[in-house]
């Protein structure tokens, strides 16, 4: 087994990203290791999911960098990082409900088929080849990995939330991800929902070398799974390292459970209006 | 240029402007407390017309029953129509909502036509006669009339939003539907409102309207000029409405005037594309946030 | 009683057809459609004419509004660019009737692609009142130029093919109907590929489509493109069949006619826009049949006509929409349905 590798595949550098006056991110900068699991955490409004979606290019930070295995991510268009492997699910599940999920799952690899308008009319040739290279591997890699073959050909809006959940990580799959973001992927799931969303996002990142980073709230999971944690606290890092180091860091507990210092709250709030 | 006829063509368009304006607070109405795009607009402001046809020249009632009695049959067909043709269309989608009013322009078209008939047909004098002098410029006295209603119900309607509890009711409405409701504002109630108002009002801006072009079973396509005045000034802006209803209505006066009639639809919509390049959501309209 | 669908491959998983049941029907509709100009008349070769062409143009619309969640009035417009192109090219140039074709359908997908660019802005209705915007703009243009004849319009000779000319009810319907078949075909391909799923993708939730990897702009224009291509070809055939091009010749009524007839057939499926284009084009020919009949009953039933079928159409939009929202094909599903499951009931 490849140990986790000390090069980055992802680089936060410094990003501030504002809402009118507010601050989502403030400084924001840490690394992803190539091959590891790596969990943001922060409590409710610390700018986790702001965080994913200016990696994915959904929003424009107003200053700071974005590098992605080696190259800048400046000025690149939320489809074009799809297409250079950067695949995430989303907090809120935003699957389409007028496909099937097998359908879902192959819009996943749209940035890697080639089929031109032309291709398409006559489905014939590349087009036709394209599709069923496709379905061939998303059947063999994809469906049956995540266990989903009982459901291939249901509507995405009949399924249940683990369910429904697990399309998006297949569709995340089709993405050919280096990097796999998951925003909160076992929320609002049962102990053993739980458990098996962990052991599908392991076996990704063994059987598939995939990078992950994930957001997730259940402490539990992210101790277990996960090499190395960043914690947010009103949109910026205050601890970052291994799971059991950020566990007693002070500020962690503190962000969690309350600072007891209230000067401190207070200068920092003088410190952001400022 | 004569700068005499310039005026009167302004005033001219002011006039006709000042309708649009009124149609298109109707319209703005519905939209801001029901969330739907009405294109029948303009088929309910010709039903108006032909009302007051029926009213005054079928039943001899005097002009101003009449009038009275069309705005309240516009009212009568809004609630109608909210009730059996809006309300089980609650939830879906918005293109489906137009499309039932779209539908319902088609029917009440139809209607009309069997009726009246195709033809055109005027509506019986009603309005005082004497020119009216605005400095120099002549300005037609039925379009003068039509302008000072259209402004005193505009304003009525202004002084209602801002200063009645209806007006905090429909105003919460628009803002959050759901969030109207838990706090106890009557949402199906401030809907049919809503509808009667926004009807009434069309059905009256179709008397004035017929009493000055006459009526005619394509007279929706007002509407059209509405739809576009409602775009321009952002479709959930009163204001907007004012405004863009005036725009439109010199825009049509000064293209008609200077370049021919059949100019007057093609350069108000090339405004509009314009427009809408630059800002596309009106000029008052509200930029909704998108969010993943 | 259907008990399953036993497939070996994934080919035959992904097939338009994929049931011998299907295959069967598709075979005795072909059969059909070739038998059926040796014994109709050319009364209902006329109709069946008319019918495919809406359904060409139906068919474009529905992959723009129905699939990809555009709302456009301006169909009509679309096609009255591949109709005047057809004229001009036939009656200037003479040049073969299927490059005509090509040509005027290229050209409306060309407009069609400028019309489209504010979608990436304008949502919803706002890009709908844009649609009709350049049908106005497009009709004043038509009226105005010398070189379509302004408000006369432009009349043209009939298409040709080895000097032989298509000018009855019989030849237009092998030129008309195997166009249609071929585009409804192409439409129903498209929809199983990459450039189908991003459609669908863009109108179910086009901002988490683009962090997936789906160019929005490309796809909303690759869209307009393609239903404005079809609307230029329709209106290319149209051309050819009535062989009269004039201003008043696809009205803003004609663009809300494709709209309520994907509507009513029901939106996002294919076999929806045949459905719908066929039952609307059908409809007022029943009514006047209906009012032929009352005639001897009810004296003025003739002149009753147009404002009925008016009211018909209106009421069939609403009708649809608060009824049956998924339209005539819902309706075919549940009777399927039926006999999948006969002897037993749902």
């Amino acid at each position: 087994m490849r140990l986790a590798g000390r090069d980055p595949i992802l680089e936060v550098e410094r990003v501030e990203l504002r809402f009118g006056g507010v601050k989502a991110l403030s400084q924001v900068s840490f690394s992803v290791p190539e091959g590891s699991i790596t969990a943001v955490i922060g409590p409710n409004g610390a700018g986790k999911t702001s965080l994913f979606n200016t990696i994915s290019g959904f929003y424009r930070p107003q200053a700071g960098t974005i590098r992605f295995a080696g190259e800048t991510l400046d000025g690149v268009a939320a489809p074009e990082r799809a297409a250079r492997g950067l695949a995430r699910t989303f907090q809120n599940i935003a699957l389409f409900r007028g496909m099937t999920v097998l359908d879902n799952i192959k819009l996943g690899r749209h940035a890697h088929m080639r089929t031109n308008l032309l291709d398409a009319l006559v489905y014939w040739g590349r087009a036709r080849r394209e599709e069923m290279e496709l379905r061939a591997e998303v059947e063999e890699r994809i469906i049956d990995f995540l266990e989903i073959q009982h459901i291939r050909h249901a509507a995405v809006g009949t399924l249940a939330y683990g369910l429904q959940k697990r399309v998006e990580l297949a569709r995340a799959l089709a993405m050919r991800p280096r990097i796999l973001m998951l925003d909160e992927p076992v929320a609002g799931m049962n102990r053993e929902e739980t458990e098996d969303m962990a052991r599908f996002i392991l076996d990704v990142k063994e059987e598939w070398g995939t990078t992950i980073l994930m957001v997730e709230h259940d402490m539990g999971m992210v101790m277990d799974i996960s090499d190395h944690v960043v914690v947010l606290n009103f949109g910026q890092v205050i601890a970052s390292g291994e799971p059991r180091a950020v566990q007693s860091d002070e500020a962690v507990i503190a962000a969690y459970l309350g600072a007891g210092d209230v000067g401190e709250i207070a200068r920092r709030i003088r410190a952001d209006a400022a | 240029m004569d700068a005499l006829f310039l005026a009167e063509v302004m005033l001219a368009g002011i006039g006709s402007g000042a309708l649009y304006a009124l149609t298109g607070v109707a319209f703005v109405l519905i939209y801001k407390a029901t969330r739907v795009v009405n294109l029948a607009i303009g088929e309910i402001l010709m039903l108006g017309g032909y009302a007051f046809l029926g009213f005054a020249a079928g039943l001899g009632l005097p002009a101003i029953a009449a009038l009275v009695l069309a705005v309240v049959t516009g009212g009568l067909l809004g609630w109608l129509v909210e009730r059996s043709l809006i309300r089980p269309m609650l939830g879906e989608s918005p293109i489906s909502v137009f499309m039932v009013t779209i539908g319902l322009g088609s029917i009440l078209v139809g209607l009309v036509q069997l009726g009246w008939g195709a033809d055109p047909l005027r509506l019986p004098e009603f309005m005082p006669a004497t020119p009216v002098f605005i400095g120099d410029a002549y300005l037609a006295p039925k379009v003068a009339v039509g302008f000072v209603a259209a402004a005193v119900v505009i304003a009525a309607f202004l002084a209602l939003f801002r200063f009645s509890r209806s007006g905090v009711a429909l105003k919460a409405t628009a803002g959050d539907q759901g969030a109207a409701y838990s706090v106890g504002i009557d949402v199906p109630r401030v809907f049919s409102a809503a509808w009667i108002l926004a009807c009434a009002t069309a059905a009256g801006a179709g008397v004035l309207v017929g009493a000055i072009g006459g009526i005619s079973p394509t007279m929706g396509v007002f509407g059209l000029s509405v739809l576009v005045v409602v775009i321009i000034g952002g479709l959930d802006s009163i204001a907007g409405a004012l405004v863009g209803g005036l725009l439109i209505g010199l825009v049509e006066a000064l293209a008609g005037a200077f370049l021919g009639g059949e100019y007057k639809l093609v350069v108000t919509f090339t405004l509009l594309l314009l427009l809408l390049m630059v800002r596309p959501y009106g000029l008052f309209g509200t930029h909704e946030i998108e969010r993943l | 009683m259907r008990i399953g669908t036993l497939k070996t491959s994934y080919a035959a998983d992904e097939a338009l057809f994929d049931t011998a049941l299907q295959r069967g029907l598709l075979v005795a509709l072909l059969v059909a459609a070739v038998v059926f100009p040796f014994v109709a008349s050319p009364y209902w070769l006329f109709l069946a004419c008319l019918c495919a062409i809406n359904v060409a143009s139906a068919t474009g619309l529905n992959l723009l509004t129905g699939y990809t969640g555009l709302v456009s009035l301006g169909q009509a417009a679309f096609m009255s660019v591949g109709a005047y192109t057809v004229a001009v090219l036939e009656i200037r140039l003479g040049t073969p009737f299927a490059l005509n074709l090509l040509i005027g359908a290229g050209l409306a997908a060309a407009i069609g692609i400028l019309v489209g660019i504010p979608s990436l802005r304008v949502k919803g209705l706002y890009l709908a009142i844009a649609t009709i915007a350049a049908s106005v703009i497009l009709h004043f243009l038509f009226s105005h130029w010398t070189l379509t004849g302004e408000a006369r319009g432009l009349s043209m000779p009939p298409a040709r093919l080895f000097g032989i000319a298509i000018d009855q009810p019989f030849s237009l319907y092998w030129l008309i109907m195997p166009v249609t078949m071929l585009m409804v075909l192409g439409a129903a391909n498209l929809l199983r590929t990459r450039i189908g799923r991003a459609f669908i993708a863009v109108r179910d939730r086009d901002i988490s489509a683009e962090v997936l990897g789906i160019p929005l702009l490309r796809t909303k224009l690759t869209s307009f493109a393609i239903s404005s291509f079809y609307a230029g070809l329709a209106g290319g055939l149209w051309a050819y069949f009535f062989r009269v091009v004039t201003p008043e010749s696809f009205p803003l009524d004609n663009s809300i006619f494709y709209l309520a007839a994907i509507i009513v057939g029901g939106m996002g499926t294919i076999l929806g826009g045949i459905l719908g284009a066929v039952f609307m084009t059908l409809v007022p020919e029943l009514l006047k049949f209906g009012a032929n009949w009352l005639t001897p009953i009810y004296p003025d039933a003739l002149s009753a006509l147009a404002p009925v079928r008016t009211i018909v159409f209106g009421a069939l939009i609403v009708g649809f929409l608060i009824f049956e929202p998924r339209g005539l094909v819902e309706i075919w599903v549940r009777i399927r349905r039926f006999f999948h499951l006969w002897p037993f009931r749902t």
